[in-house]
């Protein structure tokens, strides 16, 4: 029991510190490696509930492929800039999660539910193991278990697609130019309209006297594929 | 086929010579559509010859028919049918109105040719028979109204039929809208009716008056003052009678037909028909004799120094409707429509000569440049002397005969209505004064140009077509006024419908000659069996002296005219420099022009120019429009803000919501 | 240990994703709050599945970590084109849904 206890602690201590690693550390990798700790951390937590299997495709599945996809991407972006986060939601924000977590606490602790007092209901050999978790998938969850792979097919498809490269997607200088060109007020996004935004490159101006002016995408590459 | 199938087809020939004609306008060759409509309307005289027959072939308690096509307008306690009613009344005006309309056109045939816009003439002047013959023939007070409102409709159309005379458009707005406000007399008048009595067919509302009126009560004399407001408008009455003189700006037999023989008797016609109301409230009816008697008396004295030939009859005609409003409203039905009969004889070919003169000068209308007809038109004149004879009341000529069955029952009646009478014998000879001025103005003395040029068989023509009225040039390429001037003399269609009125004028009266024969009383009966006065006769002694009395002012008439204008001329010229005065006054029409201009014409259009500024642009739009799109608009800027784009802000919009709901969740369950 | 424990947990990861959402602008990072937010539920469904004794919860777990994945995929397949593109990686920036 003890020993629970201590387990417990540990592995919620660890949980909760990686989430707020996650939410403080500036650069994003740090928070990546934050995130990683968290993982591991509710895998434990797993383990104590007696869940092998989800504890196991945690630890494979989240802290090892999603992961692994994050610090790939992290990589390629970059860190960005220190972003210091403005306005009223720097200090709301907190504020709110605040609230929010005061008021689920006070909904699970004071509601005094028989269940949540309890330490759960008699433990069965078997519970939770991967015999168990298959059998359900495929008698009583299996049209959620096939929604789920064809989920993962699309995902699949749809990041191929999103971020391939595309020919004449790159900013091209030229194109660029002409795309810039000082255009009439009722043009153009209605940011920009509003005077929210500047208009898209309006600095990088380069409109010299007596060019012709190309309709936009009359000269645009030709792009393979379509698009 | 019985008597009211034969109303219905007195209906349709004009109304599908209408609508053929109109169809056709543009290939229609030659004179094709004149002698259609001319068909058209004979047929639909046969007709009514034809229900008249059929009539008289019943017996006289059997002669009110009634006839319904269809359900028109029934809903909500309304009841009014597609219903006409066939009763002596009615055939006695469709026989009145088709039978001068086929003549009219038959004249129009000739007249009209060579203009431009002939089937459209012959199509609106069908249009306009139609509209008559449905006012007369109604069953009940909505259709009433509709014959009503299309003869309005109508005589706009023709009166500004040249529409490209700024003259002639503003005259026909100026009857349209004359008309319109009798129209709303009417309509309330029908309101009031309605709302007493429950129904709008004539036949049970006549019987039911009695009963849910109080007699000479403030509703009946409500109702029966409006009624004589549509009256009036349509009639010319003073004090809605501007629009008649005004109204000659149409072809010449355009004002033969609709504002001397039948449009202008509808108001005759209504008082007639409601009877039975007036007597019940004898306040209206006396305030209509006294309007009729008015205008009686002031048209006559406006009629003396017109110098526009058309203008001269078109007073004539006020006034001669003024006696005939006078002898409907005192209880003189018959005599009063005896005298529209004759009336519509007389002065439809007073106009038709008119007509002929006027093509004889080549358009122009002026009495200051005629004179000398006498050879040049002979024909003419005998019809203007005919017709003049007729007008002013000499014997045996039907005038005389009608005029004075008025003037003797107003004797009759005694008390006030003896003044009436008496005011009727100075207008008998102030109407003879003026006939036989336009008439010895016009065809005695030193022949004019054009007369000479008539005589050496010349027809004379203008060098530049030019309006009558205001003597400016005009531009005649778009085809009309036609090129074409006749004269009755050349003209064999014009020639027969001039004899046959003419002798229609000298013999018409013979109908109702006193203590000899009453035709037109007995045969009107049935229609007035229900009036009081109904049994009123005026025995044939007085009638006679009566008669007499009224020879002899027509024959002062005509003396005193035949002295001023022929015997001594130079006279007239005196008579005016000594009462300039009386003439200016007279000249400008008793400033009635004036008056409505400045009490009526001018406040509305101040306020339509007040209100158009201000309520219009400060209210309407500013408030109203203008308003309600600012609330939008700023309702929807307001909603707009919500859309940042701001990812996190909607983030916190939603951890915010959920807080909410758990919220409400937490608290629902303790 | 009672399951409230871990519900309490659940609930504070959730929130510590939640005030992350709303305090962070850089896209990745935003994303990476989404997971910790999904992970507080797939603890909250485990715990409860030890409560009631029986495997459904974490069947669901299972499902919910197979979503995550897709919406990390999807996701960050869209930051790497924004930053191809090179518009700013900033979740401010991106704003152009606006009315």
């Amino acid at each position: 029991m003890v020993f629970t206890a201590i387990i417990f602690f540990l592995a919620a201590i660890g949980a909760i510190t990686g989430a707020f690693g996650v939410v403080l550390l500036r650069n994003p990798f740090y928070s990546v490696l934050a995130l990683a700790v968290h993982l591991v951390s509710l895998a434990a937590l797993f383990l104590l509930l007696r869940a092998e299997f989800v504890a196991a495709a945690q630890v494979i599945v989240y802290a090892g492929a999603v992961m692994v996809l994050y610090v790939f991407v992290v990589a390629y972006v970059g860190a960005g800039e220190q972003l210091a986060s403005g306005g009223v939601l720097r200090v709301l924000g907190p504020l709110f999660a605040l609230a929010l977590a005061i008021e689920l606490c006070i909904a699970m602790l004071g509601a005094g539910l028989a269940g949540v007092n309890s330490k759960g209901a008699a433990y069965v050999p078997g519970f939770g193991s991967p015999r168990s978790i298959g059998e359900l998938f495929l008698t009583k969850f299996l049209f959620p278990f096939e929604a789920a792979s064809i989920l993962l097919l699309v995902a699949a498809v749809g990041a191929v697609v999103l971020a391939r490269r595309r020919r004449g997607l790159e900013p091209d200088e030229q194109f660029e130019r002409q795309v810039s060109v000082p255009r009439p007020a009722w043009t153009g996004t209605m940011a920009e309209a509003g005077g929210l935004t500047m208009p898209a490159h309006a600095d990088e101006r380069t409109y010299v006297e007596g060019e012709p002016v190309a309709t936009p995408g009359s000269d645009r590459p030709n792009q393979e594929g379509g698009w | 086929m019985s008597a009211t199938t034969f109303g219905w087809l007195v209906l349709a020939c004009p109304l599908v010579g209408s609508i053929l004609i109109g169809f056709g306008y543009a290939r229609w060759p030659g004179r094709l559509a004149g002698w259609l409509a001319t068909l058209a309307i004979g047929l639909s005289f046969v007709f009514s010859v034809i229900v008249l027959v059929k009539l008289l072939g019943m017996s006289s308690d059997h002669r009110q028919l009634t006839s319904s096509l269809w359900d028109y307008d029934v809903s909500a306690g309304v009841d009014a049918k597609l219903q006409i009613l066939v009763d002596p009344l009615s055939v006695f005006m469709i026989l009145v109105v088709s039978g001068v309309s086929t003549l009219i056109h038959l004249y129009s045939v000739s007249y009209m040719t060579l203009d431009r816009g002939y089937s459209r003439y012959f199509s609106y002047l069908n249009y306009f028979v139609f509209s008559m013959l449905l006012l007369v023939l109604a069953g009940n007070f909505v259709l009433l109204i509709v014959g009503w409102a299309f003869v309005g409709a109508a005589s706009y159309l023709l009166i500004s039929f040249w529409y490209r005379r700024t003259t002639a458009t503003r005259a026909g707005i100026k009857a349209f809208v004359i008309n319109v406000v009798g129209d709303v007399g009417l309509v309330i008048a029908t309101f009031i009716i309605f709302q007493h009595t429950g129904t709008v067919q004539f036949l049970p509302v006549f019987h039911a008056v009695p009963h849910t009126f109080v007699h000479n009560g403030a509703p009946i004399v409500v109702a029966c003052l409006l009624l004589l407001v549509g009256a009036f408008a349509k009639s010319a009455q003073v004090p809605l009678h501007t629009w008649l003189p005004d109204a000659m700006e149409g072809p010449t037999p355009v004002s033969a037909l609709i504002h001397a023989a039948t449009m202008v008797t509808a108001g005759v016609y209504l008082i007639a028909r409601m009877h039975v109301l007036f007597e019940w409230g004898p306040t209206a009816a006396d305030v209509g004799a006294i309007g009729g008697c008015l205008t009686l008396v002031i048209a006559a004295t406006v009629a003396l120094v017109m110098t526009d030939i058309k203008r001269v009859i078109a007073y004539s005609t006020m006034s001669q409707i003024g006696y005939m409003i006078m002898g409907v409203c005192v209880g003189a039905y018959s005599a009063g429509l005896f005298h529209l009969m004759t009336h519509a004889f007389f002065k439809a070919l007073l106009f038709m000569a008119a007509g002929s003169i006027i093509g004889a000068m080549a358009g122009d209308q002026s009495l200051d440049h005629m004179g000398g007809f006498r050879k040049a038109l002979p024909f003419t004149l005998i019809c203007f002397l005919v017709g003049g004879l007729a007008l002013s009341g000499m014997p045996p000529f039907s005038g005389w005969l009608s005029k004075d069955d008025i003037i003797g029952f107003l004797d009759h009646r005694g008390g006030g209505f003896e003044i009436l009478g008496i005011v009727g014998y100075v207008g008998a000879l102030l109407t003879g004064i003026y006939t036989f001025r336009m008439i010895f103005r016009a065809f005695w003395g030193e022949p004019c140009e054009e007369a000479r040029e008539l005589e050496h068989g010349h027809l004379h023509h203008a060098d530049v077509p030019r309006n009558p009225m205001t003597g400016e040039e005009e531009d005649t390429d778009v085809g009309f006024p036609g090129p074409g001037h006749f004269i009755a003399e050349r003209e064999l269609p014009m020639k027969i419908a001039m004899g046959a009125l003419a002798v229609l004028a000298l013999v018409g009266g013979l109908v109702q000659v006193p203590g000899i024969d009453d035709a037109v009383t007995r045969f009107l009966e049935p229609t007035f069996a229900d009036s009081k006065y109904v049994h009123v006769e005026v025995s044939a002694g007085p009638a006679w002296l009566g008669l007499v009395i009224g020879a002899l002012i027509a024959i002062a008439g005509v003396t005193i005219a035949y002295r001023i204008w022929v015997l001594k001329p130079g006279t007239s010229l005196r008579i005016r420099e000594r009462f300039s005065g009386a003439y200016v006054f007279l000249w400008h029409k008793w400033y009635f022009d004036e008056i409505i201009d400045f009490a009526i014409v001018r406040p509305t259009l101040w306020t339509g120019r007040v209100v158009a500024t201000t309520f219009e642009r400060g209210v309407i739009t500013g408030v109203v429009t203008d308003g309600t799109t600012s609330v939008v608009r700023a309702g929807s800027a307001a909603v707009r803000r919500a859309q940042t784009g701001f990812l996190r802000y909607y983030a916190a919009l939603m951890i915010v919501c959920v807080f909410g709901v758990a919220l409400y969740f937490l608290v629902s369950s303790t | 240990m009672n399951i409230g424990w871990y519900l309490t947990v659940s609930a504070i990861i959730f929130c510590i994703g939640a005030g992350g959402v709303l305090v962070r602008r850089n896209p990745l990072v935003v994303l990476l709050c989404l997971e910790l937010m999904l992970n507080a539920a797939n603890l909250a469904l485990v715990a409860f599945a030890r409560m009631w004794g029986n495997e459904d919860g974490q069947v669901f777990a299972l499902i919910v970590m197979v979503v995550a994945a897709c919406e990390v995929t999807v996701g960050l397949g869209l930051v790497v084109a924004i930053y191809r593109r090179r518009l700013p990686i900033d979740v401010d920036e991106l704003n152009e849904l606006q009315g």
